[in-house]
């Protein structure tokens, strides 16, 4: 079964792979954002995520407490933000791209000494058998835990924003913090801790690029995954299953023109490339327009800084 | 004499750029700034970190006669000019842009700044008389990769990824290609035009993509490891070479040689001629001969007969009795271009936007 040459099954498996990052960054971002807290900090807290993964894995050689350290020291940089937005009501938008400067640099910074070492390597998760199966072998069963984890992540945060009480809260404080305030919701706690929850999916997404997708440290190894990842959010209109498909088309588009031109197919690769960009304004443009807006589905209260006075 | 004092010190705090970029022509500056313009950080371990080794080598061999600076992450485009200017503000004497998109850039600065010296690597825009272009001969490196390449694939299935489609990613292509189907005529290349110079995951998705398709020889002319990276998860299957460093990290494989630029001559002896006072505009293209252009140590995981082979390649290339396009070689579509025993001009390469026969697919545009 080919197309052109690619082996789909190879290839499907490859976009799932390469957009493991952004799935986890935008869910991360999405509930910051459901919470009413625009932050512009992915890229930033990505990077830190990475390295802190990266320095941890290599100090204890073992991938898993890598990926806790990249999640830790993500929501850490994080709470810088937090602190920052919350506490002193800074300007978010103005914060959030503080922060992905502060992390390119910091993380730099850190990484000097890890440059060329090889973290320890995650193996793929052991299905037996399952992974011999025709296509869906290689498309289901073959791959490292981190992409399961990242589809069962999808699940979790639907499930939690739809069905759960907490979803409900928070979900609250970010279309009118001030009747959550009125109710008796500590909005700030909230906020905060979506900021360290968002945080720390971005840490794992970027621990994801420096310890299996480019098992290395190099300065500046996201290059954009976080903005690709805040694009994403507003791609799904904050749909939590949109971003699966979201990053999936983004990651999918990216693979499928590298494969097809190692494949020699004659395309056109420039158009090829921008296309996820050009569908991202297409959506953007079709949901903004006339009736569609309610269907935009923006949280109200978001990027609005709340002091409990008003 | 106390009048004499004054004027320098009055030189020293405000006018001390102005009046020494002036006096620079006949009788050189007693202290250099050099300013350095990067595209990528310099923990690339490949591309940026060769060219700051180079801003290094010049403090090193000037000391305190030297002040050297540099930006990291310069986007190439509209805010490399905004750098390049604060640059000059700044006091430098001499600027080095260190990648092809800043071409223009650094030519519409340099309009603005007469007395400051701004050399531009890798293109070919001199538009004023302060603007010095400087190249290395990448392609001589790439004619010993291709003829490694050429001999230790196993699947004759042999990859590049390439970064932009420039006439100096282009003559790479060509040579390597060239120099595999040389000693492996059933050699086949596949090309994946990755569209950046740095973006790791993006690197390793193509070598992952040109992996999948059965190539297990791969070269790149991007700036990271992250090629290497992708072809040592393949525990030795796939092999590929150090692009702009060394990348001695990935020795002995996937690692198995590499192209090591090596830009401290040229910037000591520009720099050099700032201070002595000989500077003139130049367009530099050294390579393998001068050392710009290094092979990095063959390991083992290569025949000990290839190895020599390679070997006497580049020690003919650095003789100046071997060129890498050396005729007869026709275009991609059958028209000849170099015939037998000619070489190529150094015109022809620099505005080289056509692939050699045999490479199939379209360059982008």
């Amino acid at each position: 079964m080919d197309l052109g040459g690619i082996n789909p099954a190879i290839l499907i498996a490859s976009l799932m792979v390469a957009s493991v990052p952004i799935i986890l960054a935008a869910l991360g971002e999405l509930v910051v954002e459901k919470a009413g807290v625009l932050n512009l900090g992915v890229e930033g807290m990505m990077i830190m995520g990475a390295i802190c993964g990266f320095a941890t894995a290599v100090a204890t050689g073992n991938p898993y407490l890598g990926f806790l350290g990249g999640a830790l020291g993500a929501a850490c940089l994080s709470l810088v933000f937090a602190v920052l937005t919350q506490f002193f009501l800074a300007n978010q938008v103005a914060t959030g791209l503080a922060l992905t400067l502060f992390g390119l640099g910091l993380s730099s910074l850190i990484g000097q000494s890890y440059v060329g070492i090889k973290p320890p390597l995650t193996g793929t998760v052991p299905l037996g058998p399952l992974a011999d199966i025709p296509f869906f072998g290689p498309v289901l069963f073959d791959h490292d835990w981190m992409v399961y984890l990242s589809i069962f992540a999808c699940g979790a945060v639907w499930a939690v924003l739809k069905y759960t009480r907490m979803g409900l809260v928070l979900r609250a404080v970010g279309e009118s913090h001030d009747a959550a305030h009125a109710l008796g919701y500590k909005v700030v706690r909230i906020r905060v801790l979506a900021i360290l929850f968002g945080g720390a999916l971005a840490g794992l997404g970027g621990a994801y690029i420096s310890l299996i997708r480019v098992p290395q440290w190099t300065d500046g190894i996201t290059a954009g995954a976080g903005w690709i990842a805040l694009a994403i959010v507003v791609f799904a209109s904050w749909k939590p299953w949109r971003i699966l498909l979201g990053a999936y088309l983004f990651g999918g588009i990216t693979v499928l023109q590298l494969n097809l031109q190692a494949a020699g197919a004659r395309i056109p690769v420039e158009y090829l490339s921008m296309s996820p960009y050009l569908i991202t304004i297409l959506v953007l443009v079709i949901m903004s327009s006339g009736k569609g807006k309610a269907a935009l589905n923006a949280p109200a209260s978001l990027g609005q800084n709340f002091h409990a006075s008003r | 004499m106390q009048r004499r004092t004054i004027l320098k010190g009055g030189a020293a705090l405000g006018f001390a750029s102005m009046v020494g970029g002036k006096v620079a022509f006949a009788q050189g500056l007693e202290k250099v700034k050099a300013g350095f313009v990067y595209v990528g950080p310099i923990g690339d371990g490949g591309w940026t970190f060769q060219h700051h080794e180079g801003a290094l080598a010049v403090q090193e061999a000037f000391g305190d006669k030297v002040e050297i600076v540099w930006q990291e992450n310069v986007p190439e485009g509209a805010d490399a000019e905004r750098v390049l200017t604060q640059m000059a503000l700044s006091g430098c004497n001499i600027i080095f842009t260190t990648s092809f998109g800043f071409m223009d850039p650094t030519n519409a600065v340099a309009a603005k700044f007469p007395d400051i010296k701004f050399e531009h690597a890798t293109g070919y825009k001199r538009e004023h008389p302060n603007v010095s272009t400087y190249n290395a001969r990448f392609y001589e490196g790439r004619a010993v990769q291709g003829h490694i390449a050429g001999k230790m694939t196993k699947s004759n299935k042999i990859g590049y990824i390439a970064s932009f489609p420039i006439p100096e990613v282009i003559m790479g292509i060509n040579s390597y290609y060239l120099h595999a189907k040389k000693v492996n005529p059933d050699v086949e290349l596949s090309i994946v035009w990755a569209f950046t110079w740095f973006d790791p995951a993006k690197e390793a998705d193509s070598a992952k993509a040109l992996i999948d398709q059965g190539v297990d020889v791969i070269a790149s002319h991007t700036d990271s490891t992250a090629p290497l990276a992708e072809a040592a998860k393949t525990n030795g299957a796939v092999i590929g070479f150090g692009q702009a460093s060394d990348m001695a990290d990935y020795k002995p494989s996937p690692r198995v040689s590499s192209i090591i630029d090596n830009w401290a001559p040229y910037y000591v002896k520009r720099v050099g001629e700032l201070l002595d006072g000989t500077y003139a505009q130049v367009d530099s293209w050294a390579g393998i001969p001068e050392g710009e252009v290094e092979i990095g140590e063959i390991t083992d995981a290569v025949p000990a007969d290839v190895k020599a082979e390679a070997e006497a390649m580049r020690d003919a290339i650095a003789a100046r009795t071997y060129h890498p396009f050396t005729g007869p070689i026709n275009k991609q579509d059958g028209t000849p271009w170099l015939a037998e025993g000619v070489t190529a001009p150094d015109g022809d390469l620099l505005g080289m936007m056509f692939y050699v026969e045999g490479i199939t697919g379209d360059i982008p545009s």
